[in-house]
């Protein structure tokens, strides 16, 4: 590497665990890309009890124009500002400081910056003042304030700007050679995200840009065609999280278990796979519209041929067999399961991010998957089904995930201790319980045909009586109960990071004869390389664990899938 | 995978890491794209085999068109009334109409069981849902769309049409009836 000017040199500080040279503007806009999101956490999170204390009938606690303004809120804070903000710092990590590179033109990082936020404020500003009851969809004719669309332009038009950064680090860190041979395979998954986000965001500008228009009745809006384009940026921003979450299970399982990549081909292509189909998930959402054809339905919902899905099932399997090499590699190679057994379940960075992988897999997927089958999403198109299945994909998935890796970010970027160290080794377990129950719940209500986003499934006042099955009175109970666990687990998220943040004790490794409040991974990074015999060794063994997890997901996905069909078929013939 | 080197997913690999995969990788990629296939063949085989399909006829309608289809549909078999709405017994095998208005559905329809309808579905205002309880169908009403469903009611009894998609304040009051002798 050429040597560098010294007011360069001087924003650069070198980590004591990794030895990865990090410069501060990175470092800084990090940190407050990832506040702000914690802050766009407990706006959602608030409205989350709202919205979970209403549904349940016998609580029933906001009135009618306040509970459909939650579900907005909590839509946009958690969906869009709290993932997105969060996904920047992702990229400031996955850029310049794992390349060791330069942040070029950080002067626009600022700026991109300063834009996100002006356009979460007035978003935020329009929903609370009740000019923008229109939920996270705002389908047209269903009209907002102007301004609110203004609101997300904005927002949006600073994220592409940070996208644009990183690509201009992956430019910048290979002519000035910070790395030698390909990036990590972390950056690359990053790099997917990116350019998801890319495709994403132009969407976005597609429908945004019209619809702002039509609110100030320059154009017209045509409903369906909105839905389309309008779900090219709503599914496919999914694919960004989807992305950003597998780069943080790899990034996580190298930290805590010193997991290591099976195949670099395999992986990579994998993620390669997210990029060229994610467009296409829109039609999840149209399946039962009356604006397309079975011939588009198929294809679309598909992912041509579920390429995308086949990419996920990829890293399922990706992902815990380079934990299982990396522990057989270090040790751990009695049975079948030492090596799981054996993990440091006591981790938050680990125990989250093994949830996360059970939790976005069988749960996420496998319902993901099956309701977005043609005939099968009739029998879930907008009932509590989809908030449940995708309460499990972007919550139990990609939230807890997140949440996992900010256990590793306080000590390494903002060089804190992690406060109250006993909470947040239970805190993935209290969010992962609370997302499970609540999202079941959501799900089995919605095969009773309960339906989402309504604020009396009562419905009182109405001209003709609903009744639903019995049971439905019983996951009602379990989802506020599920729900109030979720945010109990969200609340102890929000406390640990912000009281480490702010009034946290400075974390050196030089202070490690007192462990408290800094991950296993950190005091002693586990070993990123290896060379030699071992490896011969562990490649022959192969991950037997892995295989035997992966089938029985498999057979998982299987029985509910086919038990989807049959109790499609028990329906009135509609055709 | 080179046997002889192992490195994480935070480390650059250096030269060539495009090599072959290893055994048991090969055999899930395999296994997981068969299944791949499975889920992508099942849809256009429901559309031969199954009774379910959202296919239906499609067609763009304007609002005050399809409301003066519905009124004609209405004033045609009207049979009663309930609650205020027009309770609605077509022949068998003719088209029947349904609208989405906010708040309400509207007529009420009388249906006999076994025999085939087709449901045209729209809405004069913005998007509603149509879901039928409790038999669990779903589908989206948009409106300048004619949604035409071809329907057969396989049993009797007392149904619900719920609203299930967002609109407006009073949408949980937006429940419609269908009756199946």
């Amino acid at each position: 590497m050429a040597p560098m000017a010294p007011a360069l040199a001087a924003r650069f500080r070198t980590c004591e665990v990794t030895g990865l040279k990090v410069d501060w503007h990175a470092e800084t806009l990090l940190k407050v890309n990832a506040v702000v999101a914690v802050v766009n956490f407990l706006i959602g999170i608030i409205a989350a009890f709202g919205i979970v204390m209403t549904r349940w009938q016998a609580v029933h606690l906001l009135p009618v124009d306040l509970f459909y303004r939650f579900l907005t809120l909590h839509g946009l804070n958690m969906l869009i500002f709290f993932i997105i903000f969060f996904e920047m710092a992702i990229l400031y990590f996955a850029g310049p400081i794992l390349l060791k590179s330069r942040l070029p033109a950080a002067r626009v990082g600022w700026l991109a910056f300063g834009l996100m936020v002006l356009g979460m404020v007035v978003v935020n500003t329009m929903v609370l003042q009740g000019k923008a009851d229109v939920l996270f969809t705002s389908y047209p004719p269903l009209r907002a304030d102007p301004l609110y669309y203004v609101g997300i332009i904005l927002f949006a038009v600073g994220a592409l700007v940070v996208t644009c950064l990183f690509f201009a680090t992956l430019v910048v860190a290979k002519r000035e050679r910070t790395y030698e041979g390909s990036i990590p395979l972390v950056s690359f998954g990053a790099l997917t995200a990116a350019i998801i986000a890319v495709i994403t965001l132009l969407h976005g500008a597609a429908i945004y840009i019209p619809t702002l228009l039509w609110s100030l009745d320059l154009m017209e809006v045509d409903p369906q065609v909105y839905r389309m384009v309008w779900w090219g940026l709503g599914h496919s921003s999914q694919q960004i999280n989807v992305a950003a979450q597998v780069s943080v299970w790899y990034l996580l399982a190298a930290l805590t278990v010193g997991g290591v990549v099976v195949s670099e081909k395999v992986s990579r292509m994998a993620f390669a796979l997210y990029i060229l189909f994610i467009s296409m998930a829109s039609a999840h959402h149209l399946l039962v519209d009356p604006g397309m054809g079975p011939a588009w339905k198929i294809w679309n919902t598909s992912y041509a041929m579920y390429l995308a899905v086949l990419a996920s099932m990829v890293h399922g399997f990706t992902v815990p067999a380079g934990i299982e090499m990396g522990q057989r590699l270090r040790g751990y190679t009695r049975g079948t399961f030492e090596w799981l057994k054996k993990a440091p379940w006591g981790d938050p960075g680990f125990s989250g991010a093994a949830l996360s992988v059970v939790i976005f897999g069988f749960l996420g997927g496998v319902t993901g998957v099956t309701i977005g089958t043609e005939q099968i999403n009739i029998i879930a198109h907008n009932t509590l089904r989809v908030p449940g299945h995708f309460h499990t994909t972007v919550v139990g998935g990609t939230a807890l995930a997140f949440m996992a890796v900010t256990y590793y970010v306080l000590p390494l970027i903002f060089r804190k201790r992690v406060a109250f160290w006993g909470l947040a080794k239970l805190q993935p377990y209290l969010f992962a319980t609370g997302i499970v129950i609540l999202s079941m719940s959501m799900i089995f209500q919605g095969i009773f045909g309960v339906p989402r986003r309504n604020w009396d499934i009562s419905a009182t006042g109405a001209p003709f009586q609903i009744e639903y099955h019995p049971v439905v009175q019983l996951f009602q109970a379990t989802m506020g109960i599920g729900g109030l666990l979720a945010i109990v687990g969200g609340l102890a998220y929000i406390l640990i990071a912000v009281v480490s943040v702010f009034f946290g004790r400075p974390f050196r490794l030089a202070d490690a004869h007192d462990p408290s409040g800094v991950p296993p991974g950190v005091w002693k990074l586990p070993q990123q390389m290896y060379q030699g015999a071992t490896v011969a060794a562990v490649h022959k063994t192969g991950t037997r664990g892995t295989v035997i997890l992966v089938f029985i997901f498999l057979a998982c996905f299987i029985l509910y899938y086919f038990a989807n069909w049959k109790i499609l078929s028990f329906a009135w013939k509609v055709g | 995978m080179d046997p002889h080197e192992a490195h994480s997913a935070i480390v650059s690999p250096i030269g060539t890491w495009w090599l072959p995969a290893g055994k048991q990788e090969k055999m899930w990629v395999g296994i997981a794209f068969i299944w791949c296939l499975i889920l992508f063949a099942m849809m256009p085989f429901w559309h031969f085999r199954g009774g379910q399909n959202p296919s239906g006829v499609r067609a763009r309608v304007a609002p005050a068109d399809f409301a003066a289809r519905v009124e004609k549909f209405v004033s045609d078999y009207q049979v009663g009334d309930d609650n205020g709405v027009p309770v609605v017994a077509p022949p068998p095998g003719s088209d029947i109409y349904l609208m989405a208005q906010m708040w309400r559905w509207y007529p009420v329809l009388r249906l006999k069981q076994g025999v085939h309808y087709t449901l045209h579905l729209s809405s004069v205002d913005i998007n509603h849902g149509f879901s039928l309880h409790p038999v669990n169908l779903n589908f989206q009403v948009v409106p300048g769309y004619d949604y035409g469903l071809k329907i057969v009611p396989n049993k009797s009894g007392d149904f619900r049409i719920i609203c299930n998609e967002f609109c407006g304040i009073l949408h949980h009051t937006m429940v419609g009836k269908v009756v199946v002798d």
